[in-house]
């Protein structure tokens, strides 16, 4: 049996990164996730992006897993493939590095996770916030799973 | 030369919807822009968490106006791999052709607006009266001219009739007949074609780079297409051609567009064609067993992408919604750099911007002292009211008056 696109991809990441073993899926064709420790996430993505041609970056999805936040970054190929590339950090010091260096697209990407999670993005240039308000107070992340609506002071007009 | 920077919006009249750009100029010359979005964030993302996945198909309905079935199509699509649901081809096929007919009227929309803000107002008559032929069969085949709620997990709700498929063949007819005209105008028209050669150039590169997506990436040379690279719902059973253009400008995003709703038309005629007998729905259970889908879909403006972690419940556990706009609205700081400030309008709206759609709340609270609750719709209509009135401004007689002529 020839292997599918999706599984040469698998091991070719396996081979480089002996560590992934057993932690990359295929859940369909054209589909792949991939479960990375945080100081090789670097390694990996650039690796993907550069060796195996995921060019596009598709968004940044920013998890709350209790004990940790999770970031999930697809990347997808000209064919049609994606791969998941999961990163899971401390709750208490959330810290990512920004990936625009790669992605110059990312920015706005990395500034929600900021805003909606709490996430601590290492590298990301100053500009102005996305999307919450600029007097949303501090400390609030709404995409966590502690975090209750009603938890917002009123907002009142001057 | 002195610098002026101009604030432009969040509320401004030359704007269709709530976002804020701080423009530097130097004389006439754009010298940088910024964006600062969110005007429109909702919160959705956090309200689907609250509710169940057959409350979720019509809130992430909600997420665009123009663009509501490529929401809906994208969670669905991701809710029903979690599920491992094996959806009716006919259903398949119902929510192509819904699409594709929401493409066509999202590009004639488009090409309205266009011709609007470059001053060409009759362009946008035309479409605009063209674009009412589409939104009948979009009437007719769901009951609502936008958010058509055609889609359920597991199908679609409503069914096709041969009466139906008919007119949709008409409507295709007549429609093809428009877009060749417009397009006879757009390679024809010395003003149309000046105006938007040379404005808002987007380079291939600068497309790649800054991850740009839909008819503004293929007017760059960038040859993608979900439908193509990704198939979803019916595609992988059609043919059609994804169309690209290498002006990287306005004028090519004009051109990407109206070849687009040529090839819609022929998908939708095969759709039509080649639509198999038999159910529309399959049943699935109220509780999604853990997992998570990523699920992508061509939406009129660009890649849309769904993420959807389900937990074994009746709510998701987290849904991402990435919509086309956030992806292309980074490449505009590029297409203006250096360019007039007369530009910025076409240029923004050439990649056809939804920042509905982008920020995916919305409450009306009473600020104030008095009270802190929410009003219900009486207490603001009353509210608007006696406002108005305190301001100096009674309609009491002329309602009066209106009353009158009604009976």
């Amino acid at each position: 049996m020839t292997k599918t696109k999706e599984e040469s991809l698998q091991g070719e990441l396996i081979k480089n990164f002996r560590f992934l073993d057993g932690k990359i899926t295929v859940s369909r064709p054209r589909r792949m996730s991939a479960e990375v420790p945080p100081a090789n996430f670097r390694e990996v993505l650039e690796y993907a992006v550069d060796k195996l041609s995921f060019t596009m970056l598709c968004a940044i999805t920013g998890l709350d897993e209790t004990a940790n936040l999770a970031f999930i970054y697809h990347i997808a190929r000209e064919d049609g493939i994606i791969l998941n590339i999961k990163v899971a950090v401390d709750r208490n010091n959330p810290a990512i590095e920004t990936i625009t260096g790669l992605f110059p697209g990312a920015d706005v990407y990395e500034r929600e996770l900021v805003d909606l999670l709490g996430a601590k993005v290492e590298g990301l240039a100053k500009g102005s916030r996305y999307p919450l308000t600029d007097d949303w107070p501090a400390g609030e992340y709404p995409l966590r799973k502690d975090w209750k609506k009603n938890d917002t002071k009123e907002v009142t007009n001057a | 030369m002195h610098k002026v920077v101009i604030p432009i919006g969040p509320q401004h009249p030359a704007l269709k919807e709530p976002e804020s750009f701080s423009v530097t100029l130097s004389g006439e010359k754009i010298m940088k822009f910024s964006a600062r979005l969110g005007y429109n964030h909702r919160g959705i993302e956090k309200a689907c968490e609250e509710r169940t996945y057959v409350q979720d198909v019509y809130l992430t309905e909600r997420i665009c106006g123009i663009c509501s079935h490529s929401h809906s199509t994208c969670f669905t699509q991701a809710v029903e791999e979690i599920a491992k649901v094996d959806v009716p081809k006919r259903a398949l096929y119902i929510r192509t052709l819904v699409g594709e007919l929401e493409r066509i009227h999202s590009h004639l929309l488009w090409l309205g607006v266009a011709g609007h803000e470059v001053g060409f107002d009759t362009l946008l008559m035309y479409t605009w009266r063209d674009r009412e032929v589409v939104m009948d069969i979009l009437a007719m085949l769901t009951g609502n001219r936008v958010n058509y709620g055609i889609n359920m997990i597991g199908g679609v709700r409503r069914d096709v009739s041969a009466e139906q498929a008919k007119a949709i063949l008409k409507a295709m007819d007549t429609l093809e007949e428009r877009t060749k005209y417009y397009i006879q105008v757009a390679t024809q028209e010395t003003t149309l074609i000046q105006r938007l050669s040379g404005v808002g150039i987007l380079s291939h590169k600068d497309a790649l780079k800054l991850g740009a997506v839909g008819p503004t990436a293929r007017a760059s040379g960038v040859n993608r297409d979900v439908r193509r690279d990704d198939p979803y719902a019916a595609y992988s059973e059609v043919k059609f051609k994804v169309i690209t253009d290498d002006h990287n400008d306005v004028y090519g995003r004009t051109l990407v567009r109206m070849g687009e709703l040529l090839e819609s038309y022929s998908i939708i005629r095969q759709i039509v064609k080649k639509m198999p007998e038999g159910p529309i729905i399959t049943k699935v259970p109220r509780k999604i067993p853990a997992g998570e889908a990523t699920s992508r879909y061509e939406a009129p403006r660009g890649e849309d992408m769904h993420y959807v972690k389900a937990n074994g419940t009746e709510k998701p556990e987290r849904v991402k919604v990435r919509a086309p706009t956030l992806a292309n609205i980074q490449t505009v700081a590029k297409m203006l750099e250096d360019r007039q400030l007369a530009d910025l309008p076409i240029v923004i709206a050439a990649i056809d911007p939804c920042f509905s759609c982008t920020d995916r709340l919305t409450g009306i609270r009473q600020t104030g002292k008095r009270k802190k609750n929410v009003l219900k719709w009486e207490e603001l209509h009353t509210y608007s009211i006696t406002f108005y009135k305190e301001h100096g401004i009674d309609f009491t007689d002329l309602n009066k008056k209106m009353a009158k002529a009604l009976k």
